[in-house]
């Protein structure tokens, strides 16, 4: 018995260690690739083990990148304003939602309820934002279209508010002359800090790593964000690649090298990282914090 | 008479005690009106000939000529096909890697080791797909990539320009969603078996029941309503994809539309880089209504298995 659980423990333990390095390999090869010399990347490849290192392309970084910071800035700022916006609409949309005794609040759960089933897709979505609210190059592209709320986060809480906020609390609140407004602010919201800290969480990681918008929204590079630049470096990359007989070696020897793009990924992954510890515990409550019901 | 007044004089009351909470409903309410329930009067675009000159509301109605035109072509064959059975890969591999993971971990009697385990499969979940781009470029690229420089020549291999091959791409997006999923999918069924009776395994233990047995015989059936309803789910989803997936990490690239064009760039491509919005909508409405109709009937079949798990 106790030789099989031994041999079940070995088994496990390994099969883990080659799953996370699976994972973690290509994050190292892109962090190995930004430290390397240029010239070793034309050379060698990417490799985990550069013959030459060189801190080049951060220098450059460092020096040069007035757009790579400005784009550093207007995530910051979208994932920020984003991220509170989308959990003050979000919690105002369901704490009403969550009181049986308010008249309608079936029908009105059930117009939330009908998003998650029903959408009409890219080509009216793009219209009804570009023609009729003209969104088109503006800051709120960023904020405001699919990302700043949806029906499956006021729906989980929702069902936060109404399990786990006894309604002698709300009454006894009422009681003492509070209003509906202060009450959310005073009471609602302070005894749910754990499911606003979850959906802020995916929220942020939402707004954080979109591109999405910025490439269906916006073609002013003043407001790309991080992602975006990432993404236009890449396919200007690949563009001039793809035509690469038609002459334009030139035009892809003044793009930022090899090592030089790397490291804009990297400062594109290191705040994730840093963050990752200390959000990492409401994943899985996020995943497990009760049904979601319509 | 009176009872009108009354019942009229309560019902202000209520409108007057609950008008806070009205109140707070509007913002998000107005933001589901602008950004899910106005698009839907959008899907009218699909029956028209749009013409920005006169207008989205005004262009001419045509009927169901841009649904020919979609129907003629083999694009629409080729991205339903596409979409379908990527989806499908995605449904069965995705779920038994994740459940694979799922026992594994809850093996490990080390607990600071599981903890580390999964943080580090959990990594991939949280970059960007304009990232897992760059990372696959690391390993694809013709010239520099990691396969083509360290590892296809320690094999005898010729490199192999990765992104003008079609043939390849099934494996290399089927690998990139797995890498990247299933550390969060693995969640959910953790969850699961650790919610289960730890006396179910001494019981089996004092039979003489081998680990595997146990596996087999309770973890297995113990965890089978969450990979049903998590299937079913999938099911009602088939006909929506990845756009990220399948239109960054291939980069875009015109010679591997054949394997890797699913429904939702072919409608990108013809809204934001053809200008064919009529073929774009159209494509769009079939992906809506289909989309649709399956999310019901995975819900229905989800119902009559178990009551409890449907999502209505």
């Amino acid at each position: 018995m106790d030789q099989e659980n031994k041999a079940w423990q070995w088994t496990a333990h390994l099969v883990m260690i080659v799953l996370s390095a699976a994972c973690v390999l290509p994050f190292l090869l892109l962090f190995m690739a930004s430290v390397t010399d240029e010239k070793a990347i034309v050379n060698d490849g990417y490799t985990l083990f550069p013959s030459a290192f060189s801190l080049g392309a951060y220098e450059y970084l460092w020096k040069q990148s007035g757009q790579i910071f400005h784009a550093y800035g207007i995530t910051v700022l979208v994932t920020a304003v984003g991220t509170l916006a989308s959990l003050l609409v979000t919690s105002l949309l369901a704490y009403p939602l969550s009181r049986r005794d308010l008249p309608g609040s079936q029908t009105l759960a059930f117009i939330v309820f009908f998003t998650l089933l029903f959408n009409g897709g890219l080509v009216p979505t793009y219209m009804v934002y570009t023609q009729v609210f003209h969104l088109k190059n503006t800051l709120f592209a960023l904020l405001i279209p699919w990302l700043l709320m949806n029906g499956f986060n006021v729906l989980l809480m929702r069902t936060f508010f109404s399990t786990t906020i006894p309604s002698a609390v709300l009454e006894s609140a009422s009681i003492d002359g509070a209003g509906e407004f202060r009450t959310y602010w005073r009471i609602v919201l302070p005894l749910s800090l754990p499911i606003l800290a979850t959906i802020g969480m995916f929220q942020g990681l939402g707004y954080w790593n979109d591109w999405n918008n910025g490439l269906v929204f916006v073609t002013n590079p003043d407001l790309y964000s991080l992602q975006n630049v990432l993404n236009r470096i890449m396919s200007d990359i690949q563009f001039l690649t793809a035509n690469n007989r038609m002459g334009t070696g030139q035009a892809l020897a003044q793009l930022p090298g090899e090592t030089f793009r790397m490291a804009i990924a990297v400062i594109g992954v290191v705040p994730i990282l840093v963050a990752y510890p200390f959000f990492q515990k409401y994943f899985v409550k996020g995943m497990t914090i009760g049904a979601v019901k319509g | 008479m009176t009872t009108t007044t009354l019942a009229r004089r309560s019902k202000r009351r209520s409108l007057r005690r609950f008008l806070p909470l009205y109140l707070m409903l509007v913002p998000g309410l107005a933001y589901l009106a602008v950004n899910n329930y106005l698009p839907l009067f959008g899907l009218a675009i699909a029956f028209k000939d749009i013409n920005y000159r006169k207008g989205i509301w005004n262009s001419d109605w045509i009927g169901f000529r841009n649904f020919e035109y979609l129907f003629k072509t083999s694009d629409a064959w080729l991205i339903t096909r596409n979409t379908l059975l990527y989806n499908a890969a995605f449904i069965v591999l995705g779920l038994a890697l994740a459940v694979a993971i799922a026992i594994l971990l809850s093996e490990i009697r080390n607990r600071f080791a599981s903890r580390l385990y999964q943080s580090i499969i959990l990594l991939p979940f949280l970059i960007s797909i304009i990232l897992v781009s760059y990372l696959v470029y690391a390993m694809l690229s013709m010239d520099t990539g990691f396969l083509n420089k360290s590892v296809l020549p320690v094999l005898g291999l010729d490199p192999i320009d990765w992104y003008s091959e079609p043939k390849y791409w099934p494996f290399i997006l089927t690998a990139v969603h797995l890498w990247k999923g299933a550390g969060y999918s693995c969640i959910v069924f953790l969850a699961a078996i650790v919610g289960i009776d730890p006396e179910y395994y001494e019981a089996a233990k004092l039979d003489g029941a081998s680990k595997w047995m146990q596996i087999r015989k309770i973890t297995m059936p113990m965890i089978t309503p969450v990979v049903i309803m998590l299937t079913l789910l999938g099911i009602g989803r088939i006909f929506y994809s990845d756009f990220g997936l399948f239109y960054q990490v291939p980069m875009n690239s015109g010679a591997l539309f054949e394997t890797t064009n699913v429904i939702d760039t072919y409608v990108f491509r013809g809204l934001m880089q053809l200008g064919d919005i009529g073929m774009s909508s159209a494509a769009g409405f079939y992906q809506s209504l289909v989309g649709f109709v399956l999310v019901l009937v995975s819900n229905y079949v989800v119902r009559t298995i178990n009551k409890e798990n449907a999502l209505f």
